[in-house]
């Protein structure tokens, strides 16, 4: 795209989303879809995040709050496990952590630069209900 | 769901607002968003009553400002639909940022600006501050003399706004009350000819085809913005105008009324000659009459097409006339009239010799009669026996107290 001439962009500065015609996009898998250069699914949105969220599937219980929460539609979800962020869409706003029910909760946020496998190491423990 | 079609007289008597809410229906205005502004409201308001007698099918949005109006606008065009609107002024003043988003989108949005003064101090009254204001927002722009003109150049206007080449929206100007609010004889088309004239509507790009969904009204920085509006202005200085000009041919095949970018009256042989817009193009076409009666070789040439200007046009239809005057309708706010402005710039490398001085009149509603322009056309062919400007370049006419002449 970056040689692309004034002459070559549709009208209208208007993009499209996908690669010719789609149907039955909604039960399409976003890994099956054939997204365009120009949607945003294609390029990473997520470089203005400082921190992130840590996904520790131990205590996971697969509820899909934060799957529903997230802002950003980057929890990635299959068949109602819940598998991993979309670190290229997500933007770190931590609300997934906020509204994770397990204890401990299954997802914190952490420095950028943080090492997950060594933040999973030492996940804090699960915290005593005050009687 | 069916709507009625309208039995019209050959020739109603309506006033240019009338005539345009007509044009509306005809066209079958699928979605009309819109604020109420003197002197445009009659043109929405019409629209709203033909809709709710069934005369159209459509949707008529009550929003809360202009800005509101054209942003709806966008939307249901984007959308897919046939969309126009009217306002007037200060409303257009307050609709002028989605002016811009409406032709960087390229949406054929038809807007009827029935041409006022903008305050202060406020005036109701018609002059072309209100069109000058947003002449470089990218939208076509087409001027009516009479309310014939307002109802013919609505037709016009969505066939080649909506054309796919063109896809630039279109404005259609007509001065406020005198045009606006007097009635004259207009020649009309039944229903089914106006409609078949201007066809159906063909969706491009619209949001409702969720086979293929788009984007609209995207972000671009300096990577990508200069592209998309150098795409726009090549667009309106190559395509648009021979689109305008073969619609003006097919309706002239339909109706026998033939419109021109530029409208040239005793031209031809013309020593001196007046360029002007708006109602004062027919005040000055009759003076000019009057004026050959007297020796003068006197003509008129109207701008029909204000946007995309017809730079060539100008110069050719000016090349043998010894002097002429350009009437601006607007405060300058500091420079030579914008008109006078398009115009030096169209003769300045031609061979011509012409000598050119610009007017400044009709503020706020203030008449220009036919006295004015005898004492023009006399100062013109003034100027054309000495070849050069025997007064000072831009001067004012019809205002009170010492004369005013500046450049």
């Amino acid at each position: 795209m970056a040689n692309t001439g004034w002459d070559e962009f549709e009208i209208g500065a208007m993009l499209r989303t996908f690669e010719g015609e789609i149907s039955d996009i909604a039960t399409t898998l976003q890994e099956d879809r054939k997204y365009t250069q120009n949607s945003s699914f294609s390029a990473s949105v997520a470089d203005w995040r400082i921190e992130k969220p840590v996904f520790n599937k131990d205590y996971c219980i697969d509820c899909q709050f934060c799957w529903i929460y997230c802002p950003d539609i980057s929890i990635i979800s299959r068949d109602k496990k819940m598998i991993g962020i979309d670190m290229d869409h997500c933007k770190g706003c931590g609300i997934c952590v906020e509204v994770c029910p397990t204890n401990p909760k299954s997802l914190l946020m952490f420095p950028e630069v943080a090492d997950e496998e060594r933040e999973i190491e030492n996940w804090p423990a699960k915290e005593k209900k005050e009687k | 769901m069916a709507f009625d079609k309208m039995e019209l007289r050959d020739t109603e008597v309506w006033d240019g607002n009338l005539a345009a809410a007509h044009a509306l229906r005809q066209c079958q205005v699928d979605v009309v968003s819109a604020y109420p502004i003197t002197p445009s409201t009659p043109i929405v308001e019409g629209y709203a009553k033909f809709k709710s007698d069934n005369y159209v099918e459509g949707e008529f949005i009550m929003v809360e400002s202009e800005h509101a109006a054209m942003s709806g606008c966008i939307g249901a065009a984007a959308a897919g639909g046939r969309v126009a609107t009217a306002t007037s002024s200060q409303g257009l003043a307050l609709m002028a940022e989605t002016l811009y988003q409406a032709s960087g989108m390229r949406l054929p949005i038809i807007l009827n600006i029935v041409n006022r003064a903008l305050a202060a101090p406020l005036n109701v009254n018609g002059d072309h501050s209100d069109m000058y204001l947003v002449r470089d927002s990218g939208w076509i722009q087409f001027d009516a003399f009479s309310p014939q003109e307002a109802y013919d150049l609505n037709f016009i206007a969505f066939k080649v706004a909506e054309d796919h080449e063109v896809r630039t929206p279109a404005v259609i100007n007509q001065d406020g009350f005198m045009t606006s609010h007097t009635a004259q004889g207009v020649k009309t088309m039944d229903d089914d000819t106006a409609f078949n004239f201007v066809g159906e509507f063909k969706p491009m790009n619209d949001m409702l085809d969720f086979e293929h969904p788009v984007t609209h009204g995207v972000q671009t920085e300096e990577d990508w913005h200069f592209e998309h509006k150098a795409r726009q202005h090549n667009d309106m200085m190559t395509i648009v105008p021979q689109k305008i000009d073969a619609v003006f041919e097919e309706f002239a095949k339909l109706t026998g009324r033939k419109y021109n970018q530029i409208e040239k009256y005793d031209m031809d042989d013309a020593d001196v000659a007046v360029v002007c817009m708006g109602t004062s193009v027919e005040t000055a076409r009759e003076v000019a009459k009057e004026m050959r009666e007297k020796g003068i070789k006197a003509g008129v040439v109207g701008i029909r097409v204000f946007r995309p200007f017809p730079f060539m046009a100008i110069a050719e239809a000016l090349k043998d006339v010894k002097a002429v005057a350009a009437l601006d309708r607007s405060a300058p706010g500091g420079t030579a009239g914008a008109l006078f402005n398009e115009i030096a710039g169209s003769l300045f490398n031609s061979d011509s010799k012409i000598v050119l001085s610009g007017y400044i009149y009709g503020l706020g509603g203030r008449d220009l009669t036919k006295r004015h322009l005898v004492d023009l056309y006399t100062e013109l062919q003034a100027n054309a026996d000495a070849g050069k400007v025997l007064t000072q370049q831009q001067q004012f006419i019809g205002v009170r107290g010492p004369k005013l002449a500046y450049l």
